[in-house]
């Protein structure tokens, strides 16, 4: 696979390159930068180059995370524009063929595998799928979770917020106080990080599970105790794709009832559970969407094993090419400090390892995907071999 | 079975880190930051300076060096070394005096404190009583003279310090064997000098500050003789001969008095001020010495017209018709003189004089009285220093052709050797030769020999030569005096803090120790290429302009302009000679520079972009604009105004509301100084509770300031595009976490002059975690860092393994990342930041040898991070082997200075003028050994050599490398036709015998 062999784009920052998948066919073309136009425009443009005039179309893009994400209005196709470096790759289908279950966003759980291979092994008319869905759920991105409820005290939150791919801001600031320890001598004033100021609009605020003068604990797994406000900033800003804060909330009224075994009562909406793990909150992701949700209703049970999987962001590698592709992890371990103990508890109910996946993409490495519970999400291959 | 093997080979690794690694702060180099006193022991030909940190530090021959630190942080006022002994007392701010000894511990003496002590005075008594101002060392050696503010003398024995309380000499004693017309205790305020009589040791005299003088006989405790002076005392000198007294005043003003016979003087026998007429400041200190034949000498420091000289620093000499008055660039803090002949006794061979910024010794015996070179207590911040690179195992023939570029300079030095020789210096030769480079705001490189205790300076590059700037091309010939100029002055020693032109400032240098090439970039984004000639020469400099912008519009530079450059040729001195030049546009500062002397070519980064430059064809070969466009603060320049407004608005809000709450508490309470002081730290303090510092917390963009800033560049022959053919490659860094590599084609040997050398773009990395990219290393076959250009022609490395898969290690302020080559593919990381917190500030490839066994060794990273924390990281595994800490985390400057050396050592200032040295590797320690002995009575014998014990002999001689670098400096010493004295070496560290492995190879 990656067998380009073509000149070096001149990647100038005024257009961009569009490469326009349909079928079997490819198409080239490119898009000033500065003016990109309106998406009928551009929707219409697509359906010319194609040669396809009359078919309806759902169009989807590749991120630079290898997140394949919809096009469907003027604010998300500008988006896709102005994130496209250096090269827009588009991905149509029929939309009465089309598999919605392919804009799967969320990449975090499948940090093994690109992009292309969930479209390009996705069956092509076998599939049946609603015509008509009012919002996609998988159009929305996690944005922040509770998470091992079970093992900390009552009194402890762990948060999880989810950057990847986020416009919005962390949002947050941190500062150094003294916080009221119970230790064998009795009553002690120790140092201790607090949440000192967060930004409006920030995912931060938005989740509504971290607030003003909380008391960092732990930052992905880490104590922070006996560490300096600025040791403290770097660790959050070195985790912030994946920020797993522990915090002791100053308002403690809110506290998950783990006991309480239904919902009920918990902050933000989220619910006690007495089996899972966490709760995720699923926030919109793109902006051009139609609803602002708040993020108040668990879709869906979070997979703790995700804090590790997303230790590795895939760093960005441009071939003299000019194609961008993330660097797909060699085979020998990571060995990178393991900073969570792992905890695995809904690990692969239903394993769909790929064997002709494996076969055919040899740099692409074989992933048992975890099955993350909802319909449709697994992927399945139908043999098909892709060169990239 | 399985996790007991593994237990097994842990610690097996646990030794072998054990052997590999370890932490020692071994010698500070330089010259100690605020010096508060001096003094010289004749007998044991010592001298000592302590600090205003506390900070005591010895220094004999050249290598012999010890340090002690006060447990108080108060600083020495005084020090004193016992007469005939190895003992030194020395007297801090908070009044407590200390007891050091030189104690030899294991063949090596040690400096440590045996006691301490504080005058007590009577219940109820003021503590001006008590307080310290004169201290008396009785030539009995037994015997500690204190005199006070309040005018009293104690009497203390040491080294016990037992108060001798029916010795002490009160203030009543003396007041009542005065004459009528002296009484009152008023007039004699506190003692300004004890002296005893060089020919009487029951004889001491003490100089009360109104000015009165009286000489006290110990026997029998009562005066012997007042002298009757006027004015503000100084200070006092007994002259040897017993029979004069000299005083110097607060008028600048001094006296010579009679004291032989009884009675008292009314008149001085002589009294004269030196630069009379008008108002003088006043003579701190007086010294006359004899000399065999002829006029005595006399030393006289300060004394200069008020008006018209006062700010001048100014030890003044007269020797007969010779009067000179130095003239220093920094504030005398004392002065003593070194005599010749086997007792010391003899004539004035040297003076030394210690000013706040330096040591100078002035040949006495020359003509023309020259400056002797100091080999330790260097200036090193003679001009500040802005950077600073390490080379290792310098080549013979290249040090010596430094070394005599380097003597050239130093023509107007003494030629006589260093007058002070105390001690014996134990440590071995210096395994290697080690330089290194410093570059200083004035645009001057200095090379020092770093091989051993004593950083002693090699050679000097000035690079201002090469541009037009308002300083002029010749120094001033230092040792020119006006003629009929009075005072005489004569400007001596070399702390120049003052910079003509900052633009100068050498920010990066990169020597070639093979080729002696040598590349140095500046502060207006200058790159001067350099070659060691043994010739003068006179040349033009052709300059180059490398336009990094590289098109880029919307860009203002509001920074500095171009450094001018000469049209006409300009001639220079032997040394390394300037050929090339490139100048950034915009003349940024330049932030990363590399030199491949094999295929000649230097590239050179600012936060811009970055460049490849071809030396031989004098022509750019690539610039490369990494600016990113929505980056204001890297497109306005280096002051960056929208910070800058932002911050002084933050600061003078804050005083407003800082100095309205003092208000506030002034009108309540109208209390003293101290109340006040008090309250507004209270209220800043409260300030910081209410208003307390902020952290944002927001991940990195790519829209984030000086993203495009080039950290780091890097040259290396390896497999760039496919696995079968290496090629010469280019690695940018920048601080954005990019990584940018260039294929670069260069033509065969034979037509390198003609053909252009390409660059071409072969890779792009963005790091997702945007850390700054601090060091790229590729890693061969075996694992190993890449070599150096040069060193496998020169037989001196082992070629790199070009089987294997290379490897890309990717160093950036967060993580260490290992990619395969040349399919970039993340293989494994080792992170940094996201577990602890620190983040990597200077990064080292160094090589580690066993302590245990000669034949095994590992490179490894060396790693300084903002925590002022060292580690090191192990190669090709990056896991982290060790943690030490070194630095403070608040000495910023501190650990940006660091900088690290091939075999595991390292430098970094602790102040800015001294280095500290460290080392981490257990083979490779450079530390001062060295041994004084009570000095004996009997001048002339040779001093024993100590015997090695026995049985530590055997273990000695095992403290070298592994057998491959060994093997190689072998090779390269009878390359360089040096022969090794190995049974020397042996002899000399088995006499060292600490416990501390010395250095082998």
């Amino acid at each position: 696979m990656n067998k380009h062999h073509r000149v070096p784009s001149n990647r100038t920052l005024s257009s961009v390159e569009v490469k326009s998948k349909f079928g079997a066919e490819f198409r080239r073309f490119s898009l000033d930068r500065s003016k990109p136009g309106r998406f009928d425009e551009f929707y219409g443009l697509l359906q010319h180059v194609h040669r396809i005039p009359n078919v309806d179309l759902l169009v989807g893009y590749a991120d630079v995370h290898g997140d394949l994400l919809p096009i469907n209005n003027n604010d998300n196709y500008h988006k896709a524009i102005s994130v496209a470096s250096p090269l827009l790759r588009l991905f149509l289908q029929r939309k009465e063929e089309a598999d919605y279950s392919a804009f799967g966003t969320d990449s975090l759980t499948r940090p093994k595998k690109t992009v292309l291979a969930a479209v390009l092994l996705r069956p092509d008319a076998n599939r049946k799928k609603p015509p008509v869905i009012i919002s996609l759920p998988r159009d929305f991105r996690p944005v922040s979770s509770i998470i091992d409820v079970d093992i900390l005290p009552e009194t402890h939150r762990r948060v999880r917020l989810y950057k990847h791919g986020q416009e919005k801001p962390l949002g947050f600031y941190i500062r150094d106080g003294s916080s009221v320890r119970v230790t064998p001598q009795g009553l002690e004033k120790v140092p201790g990080i607090f949440i000192s100021r967060m930004v409006p609009g920030g995912l931060a605020e938005s989740t509504g599970l971290l607030a003003v003068n909380d008391e960092v604990l732990e930052v992905n797994g880490i104590e922070v105790q006996g560490k300096s406000l600025d040791q403290v900033t770097d660790m959050m800003i070195a985790n912030s794709h994946n920020l797993i804060v522990t915090v002791k909330p100053a308002n403690q009224r809110n506290n998950i009832i783990r006991s309480s075994g239904g919902g009920g009562g918990a902050a933000s909406g989220s619910s006690g559970r007495s089996s899972d793990s966490g709760a995720s909150f699923y926030g919109y992701f793109t902006p051009g969407a139609a609803i602002v949700t708040t993020p108040a209703h668990i879709i869906q049970n979070f997979h703790p094993e995700e804090l590790e999987s997303d230790e590795d962001e895939e760093d960005l590698v441009i071939e003299a090419d000019g194609e961008a592709l993330p660097i797909p992890r060699a085979a020998s371990a990571s060995c990178s400090m393991p900073s969570l103990p792992r905890y695995e508890p809904h690990l692969n109910l239903r394993s769909t390892a790929n064997g002709a996946l494996a076969s055919s993409t040899g740099s692409l490495s074989t992933v048992s995907t975890p099955d993350r519970g909802l319909e449709g999400r697994s992927l399945e291959e139908d043999g098909t071999l892709i060169t990239l | 079975m399985k996790r007991f093997r593994r237990h097994g080979q842990e610690s097996h690794r646990d030794r072998i880190k054990q052997e590999l690694y370890g932490f020692n702060k071994t010698v500070e180099h330089g010259f100690p930051h605020q010096p508060s006193a001096l003094v010289f022991s004749p007998s044991l030909q010592l001298l000592a300076i302590g600090t205003r940190s506390g900070a005591i530090k010895l220094y004999g021959a050249p290598g012999v060096e010890f340090m002690g630190l006060h447990d108080e942080n108060a600083a020495v006022t005084q020090v004193h070394f016992l007469p005939q002994q190895v003992d030194l007392v020395t007297l801090l701010d908070d009044n407590s005096l200390h007891m050091w000894t030189l104690r030899a511990h294991h063949g090596v003496s040690e400096l440590l404190e045996t006691g301490r002590f504080t005058l007590t005075g009577p219940p109820g008594a003021p503590p001006s009583v008590t307080r310290v101002t004169a201290v008396l060392t009785h030539s009995s050696g037994d015997m500690l003279f204190l005199g006070t503010e309040g005018g009293h003398v104690f009497v203390v024995e040491v080294p016990g310090f037992r108060e001798l309380e029916e010795r002490n000499i009160s203030l009543e004693n003396v007041t009542n064997s005065l004459p009528e017309d002296y009484g009152g205790r008023r007039i004699l305020e506190h003692v300004e000098s004890l002296q005893e009589n060089p020919v009487n040791p029951r004889q001491v005299l003490i100089g009360y500050g109104r000015g009165i003088m009286v000489i006290w006989d110990l026997e029998r405790h009562s005066a012997v003789k007042h002298i009757p002076a006027t004015q503000q005392l100084e200070s006092v000198w007994w002259t040897e001969d017993g029979g004069h007294v000299l005083s110097s005043h607060s008028d600048g003003s001094y006296c010579r008095w009679m004291v032989a016979g009884e009675g008292t003087q009314s008149e001085p026998e002589k009294s004269e001020v030196p630069y009379g007429h008008f108002p003088c400041k006043a003579i701190s200190k007086i010294i006359q010495l004899p000399t065999e034949q002829g006029p005595p000498f006399l030393f006289l420091s300060g004394g200069m017209p008020r008006a018209s000289y006062g700010d001048r620093h100014c030890i003044s000499v007269i020797h007969s018709k010779t009067h000179v008055a130095l003239d220093f660039t920094s504030r005398i803090i004392d002065f003593f003189v070194i005599r010749d002949g086997p007792d010391h006794i003899g004539d004035p061979s040297a003076l030394v004089v210690l000013v706040e910024e330096e040591l100078v010794v002035i040949d006495l015996q020359t003509e023309g009285w020259p400056v002797i070179q100091t080999p330790y207590l260097v200036p090193l911040h003679c001009s500040a220093i802005t950077c600073s690179h390490h080379v290792s195992a310098i080549p013979l023939k290249m040090w010596e052709r430094v070394l005599s570029a380097g003597a050239l300079q130093n023509t107007h030095y003494s030629k006589k050797p260093w007058p002070i020789t105390g001690g014996q210096n134990l440590s071995p030769d210096a395994p290697q030769r080690d330089l290194l480079l410093t570059g200083h705001e004035d645009g001057t490189v200095r090379f020092w020999d770093a091989s051993g205790v004593c950083l002693y300076p090699m050679y000097k590059l000035s690079t201002a030569g090469v541009f037009l700037t308002d300083a002029e091309p010749n120094e001033p010939n230092m040792n020119q005096c006006t003629e009929g100029e009075w005072p005489p002055f004569r400007k001596v020693g070399c702390f120049d803090p003052y910079s003509d032109d900052p633009r100068l400032g050498i920010q990066k240098i990169h020597l070639c120790k093979y080729s002696g090439y040598l590349t140095v970039a500046g502060t207006a984004g200058q790159i001067l290429v350099l070659e060691l000639n043994d010739e003068a020469a006179e040349q033009t400099v052709e300059a180059t302009v490398a336009d990094l912008l590289q098109g880029q519009e919307s860009f203002r530079w509001k920074g500095h302009t171009r450094l001018e450059v000469r049209e006409e040729p300009v001639t220079f001195p032997p040394g390394f000679q300037p050929f090339s030049l490139v100048q950034c546009q915009p003349p940024a500062v330049v932030t990363a520079l590399t030199l491949h002397s094999e295929w000649k070519l230097v590239t050179f980064g600012t936060s811009h972009g970055f460049g490849l430059y071809d030396y031989q064809q004098k022509s750019n070969v690539l610039v490369r604009c990494t600016l990113n466009p929505s980056d204001q603060l890297a497109m306005e320049g280096p002051l960056s105004r929208v910070k800058s407004i932002k911050k002084s608005l933050r600061q003078s809000f804050r005083r407003i509301r800082r100095s309205r709450v003092s208000l506030r508490k002034h009108h309540v309470n109208s209390a003293a100084k101290v109340q006040e002081a008090n309250a507004r730290l209270e209220a800043e303090l409260a300030e910081m509770e209410l208003a307390p510092v902020q952290r944002k917390i927001e991940a990195r963009s790519s829209d984030d300031s000086f993203t495009g800033l080039v950290r780091t560049l890097y040259f290396a022959d390896t497999f760039l595009s496919d696995s079968s053919h290496h090629t010469p490659s280019l690695w940018a860094g920048t601080n954005g976490g990019s990584v940018f590599a260039y294929q670069l084609r260069l033509p065969p040997v034979e037509r390198r002059s003609e053909d252009p050398v390409y660059a071409n773009p072969a890779k792009e990395i963005q790091l997702m975690h945007r850390a700054p990219v601090v060091g790229i290393v590729v890693l061969d076959g075996h694992g190993s860092p890449l070599p150096e250009p040069l060193e496998v022609a020169h037989d001196l490395a082992r070629s790199a393994d070009m089987q294997g898969c290379h490897q890309l290690l990717v160093i950036s302020e967060e993580q260490f990342k290992v990619f395969t080559l040349p399919k970039v593919s993340a293989k494994m990381k080792l992170k940094l930041t996201a577990i602890d917190g620190s983040r990597v500030r200077r990064v080292g490839v160094a090589w580690f040898g066993s302590s245990r066994s000669e034949d095994y060794g590992e490179s490894g990273l060396t790693v300084l991070t903002n925590q002022g924390d060292l580690h090191v990281v192990s190669l090709p595994g990056v896991k982290l082997q060790v943690q030490y800490p070194c630095i403070r985390r608040e000495d910023v400057s501190g650990i940006a200075s660091c900088v690290f050396t091939k075999h595991g050592q390292g430098f970094y200032l602790i102040s800015p003028s001294e280095f500290e040295r460290f080392s981490l590797s257990t083979c490779c320690v450079v530390e001062p050994r060295s041994l004084v002995e009570v000095p004996s009575q009997t001048p002339g014998t040779t001093l024993p050599r100590a015997q090695p014990d026995g049985p530590s002999v055997a273990h000695r001689n095992s403290t070298r490398d592994t057998d491959d670098v060994a093997v190689l400096q072998e090779i390269q010493k009878s390359l360089e036709g040096y022969q090794p004295t190995f049974l020397e070496n042996n002899v000399k560290s088995a006499l060292a015998g600490g416990k501390v492995l010395t250095n082998g190879d």
